[in-house]
């Protein structure tokens, strides 16, 4: 049973998100702090940009990290709101290519 | 001190006698003296009451001039032990040494920074020592000048830098002027300071000075290096001198670092030849070129990937075998680790949560052996915890990695078989593919955010970078971010000077101006990415490279906000459930913005910003470096992501 659930819960939809919320929850609620302000990630946390990632998985880290992130349980961050820092994630753009970049070749 | 020169009688010598005989006539109690008349007791109070009475000379008999003083052969020492500068913020208790450097010495070798700290005076020593590899003196009054020095003194001593550091004091109370004079003397001047220099003295007479001076240095420049203290009496600066005085400096011969044990070194390369994944982790390693060589050697020698913590600039960041950006995986493989002047060993093969529940495991696998060089083994004290949590090593060797690491890599190669040999060099192309792989990661992971703004620091670091490296540059700077190891190419000693040792905020502006002075004469192209709230702490020091025409280029990283701060005020107010979206309150450094451009600007700089548009700061750094070649420090204000 408890596999089950596991498995149901690793399928779990995304609820409905809104980018725009999401961006300003982002912010407000200090995940730039070490993801960065596009998500890009940093020495203090990594890239959530282009770093697909299941809601399922997404929710249940946030709510219990196993490393040095800063829980963001339900009483701070509602499901819903959750669900909008997601949609937000997953419509940051792709970066540049490298090839386009000469300050990256050298 | 030229023959032809006169020399007057000792005044305070002169003074002094007169006031003790003055003293010892009050000191006769009235009616012990069988025979003596009594004095009036009106007359016993007029005189105690009176310091004039105490001093009194006759006018004629007066000696209001010297032609040398005790300073001036301070200033003799001072030039034997071969100082080059003083960074100092002007101090009465030191007045007459002041005078000697600028006038008997001329203000050469010595020369006289002037500081508008005494923090950035120590923190400029502790950046100039990094790159020149030995240091400059500091002056500070033993009182107020020393409290304000204290926390640089800190970072120098857990840095592991000498700094030469002279406090003025006024010992003899009767010798003091009313007043404030009183409030800058102490009993024990280094008292204070103590718990984080290596050694400090006092000396009663310039004989003396001269031994523990020459005694200072040798102990500063002896690994582990660390900050010495001197206290010049006034009286012993002030006093006049004579040829009949026969003063002479001491001459300092540099102790040879110690080096490991021979068994234990043997030990150690029979260890590091049969492992199967060997690690080497570099903190404070290599001081010199010949550090960087040696580790090189050590490291080819067994085909081993080097783990740079970057205390120092250990090992060139685009060596195949520098596998700095992996360094939890393979240290979580390796079956024997070296660490080499390491801060924090338990640090680096332990992991450790900062949750409710505080909690720690090994990253290492069972039987890991662990070796260590360092010579901070050889000088640990009780109150400071800078040295961290207990490592369970193997092997410990109290020497100085760079001295030990020649004999180490004779003792690796002697071992090698043909066997061993080709096993090396399966290891070797694996790690070769690793690291270019990481090299790539790099780049494709600067591409996020590349025209954000605030400007991304991989940005920052690569603009700058593209506007540096044909120059024989140094950057004079940690970073909070780790983009220059990943994007740059370093292969010099000088082109990495680690961090401020003790985390005290406010280290960075000031040891960048110290680096860039000593690089001054071999004409290299400082660099410092400044970070806001560190610049705000002692802005002044930006005054004194402008006054001093120190080149430097500062390129802030100006996040508005002591963003590690920012960080933990998140982590507590999740951790308690509560206002997580307050963690700027007290944190961050905004409304309003400082202007850091017009800051340096009204300090004498060349300065621009502050640049948000990414496509900016390419041109900006440009021209501000045309500033930093024509011999002036230059600044660009750059609004920047966190980290």
């Amino acid at each position: 049973m408890k596999v089950l659930l596991l498995i149901l819960a690793m399928f779990q939809a995304a609820p409905k998100g809104n980018v725009e919320t999401g961006k300003t929850l982002f912010i407000k609620y200090g995940c730039y702090e070490c993801h960065g302000r596009e998500a890009q990630g940093a020495v203090t946390g990594p890239r959530l940009n282009q770093n697909p990632i299941t809601y399922a998985r997404f929710i249940s880290y946030i709510r219990k990290p196993s490393g040095e992130m800063p829980p963001y349980t339900a009483k701070v961050v509602s499901d819903q709101q959750a669900a909008d820092i997601f949609a937000f994630l997953q419509a940051l753009p792709k970066p540049p290519a490298i090839d386009s970049i000469p300050l990256l070749k050298q | 001190m030229s023959k032809s020169q006169k020399f007057s009688p000792s005044r305070r010598g002169f003074l002094k006698g007169a006031a003790a005989a003055g003293a010892a006539t009050l000191a006769v109690p009235a009616g012990t003296a069988v025979g003596a008349v009594p004095e009036p007791a009106s007359r016993r109070v007029a005189a105690i009451q009176n310091p004039r009475a105490e001093i009194a000379v006759p006018p004629e008999a007066e000696v209001m001039t010297t032609d040398h003083c005790g300073s001036d052969f301070m200033v003799d020492v001072l030039r034997s032990l071969d100082i080059d500068y003083i960074c100092a913020n002007p101090g009465s208790s030191f007045r007459a040494l002041h005078e000697s450097v600028i006038n008997y010495g001329a203000n050469q070798k010595p020369e006289f920074i002037t500081c508008c700290h005494e923090e950035s005076a120590i923190a400029m020593a502790h950046g100039y020592s990094k790159i020149e590899g030995k240091p400059l003196a500091v002056f500070a009054h033993g009182t107020v000048g020393l409290q304000h020095a204290a926390m640089g003194i800190y970072n120098a001593y857990c840095d592991r830098v000498p700094v030469f550091i002279i406090v003025g004091n006024t010992i003899d109370a009767t010798m003091r002027r009313p007043g404030v004079e009183w409030e800058h003397s102490v009993q024990d001047a280094a008292s204070l300071v103590r718990d984080f220099v290596k050694w400090d003295d006092t000396p009663i007479s310039l004989e003396h000075f001269a031994e523990s001076a020459a005694r200072a240095y040798r102990i500063t420049m002896t690994p582990p290096m660390e900050p010495v203290l001197i206290v010049a009496d006034s009286e012993l600066q002030e006093r006049a001198i004579s040829e009949k005085d026969k003063l002479r400096a001491q001459r300092v011969t540099r102790t040879a670092p110690p080096q490991g044990d021979s068994g234990a070194v043997a030990e150690t390369a029979k260890l590091l030849v049969a492992a199967q994944n060997p690690v080497i982790i570099a903190d404070r390693a290599a001081r010199t070129q010949a550090g960087m060589k040696a580790l090189v050697e050590l490291a080819e020698a067994l085909q081993a990937p080097v783990i740079d913590q970057g205390g120092r600039m250990n090992f060139p960041s685009r060596h195949p075998l520098n596998q700095s950006g992996r360094g939890r995986a393979l240290i979580g493989e390796a079956d024997v680790i070296l660490g080499l002047e390491l801060t924090d060993f338990w640090g680096a093969v332990n992991s450790y949560r900062d949750q409710l529940e505080r909690s720690s495991r090994p990253i290492t696998k069972a039987g890991t052996k662990l070796i260590s060089v360092t010579a901070g083994d050889l000088f640990i004290k009780s109150n400071y915890q800078d040295f961290e949590r207990y490592p369970e090593i193997d092997i410990a060797m109290a020497a100085d990695a760079e001295a030990t690491l020649p004999s180490l890599t004779e003792a690796v190669k002697r071992l090698v078989t043909p066997e061993r040999r080709g096993a090396f060099q399966a290891r070797a192309a694996k790690l070769a593919a690793a690291h270019q792989a990481s090299l790539e990661q790099s780049r494709a992971d600067a591409a996020y955010g590349w025209d954000a703004s605030p400007i991304s620091t991989a940005r920052l670091c690569a603009e700058l970078w593209a506007q540096i490296r044909n120059e024989d540059w140094s950057l004079a700077s940690s970073t909070q971010s780790n983009w220059p190891a990943r994007l740059w190419t370093f292969d010099k000693y000088y082109q990495f000077i680690g961090g401020s040792g003790g985390a005290g905020v406010g280290y960075g502006a000031p040891a960048a101006v110290g680096a860039a002075l000593a690089n001054k004469k071999y004409g290299r192209l400082t660099v410092n990415i400044q970070n806001d709230g560190d610049l705000m702490y002692a802005p002044g020091v930006l005054w004194t490279a402008a006054h001093h025409r120190i080149p430097l280029l500062s390129v802030m990283h100006n996040n508005r906000a002591y963003h590690q701060e920012v960080m933990h005020l998140q982590r507590m107010s999740n951790r308690h459930n509560r206002g997580i979206d307050r963690a700027a309150i007290g944190t961050t450094i905004e409304d309003p913005n400082i202007d850091y451009s017009k800051l340096a600007q009204s300090m004498g700089l060349y300065a621009e910003g502050p640049v948000t548009d990414p496509k900016n700061l390419g041109p900006a750094i440009k021209r501000a470096i045309a500033a930093v070649k024509r011999g002036e420090p230059a600044l660009v204000d750059v609004v920047t992501q966190p980290r």
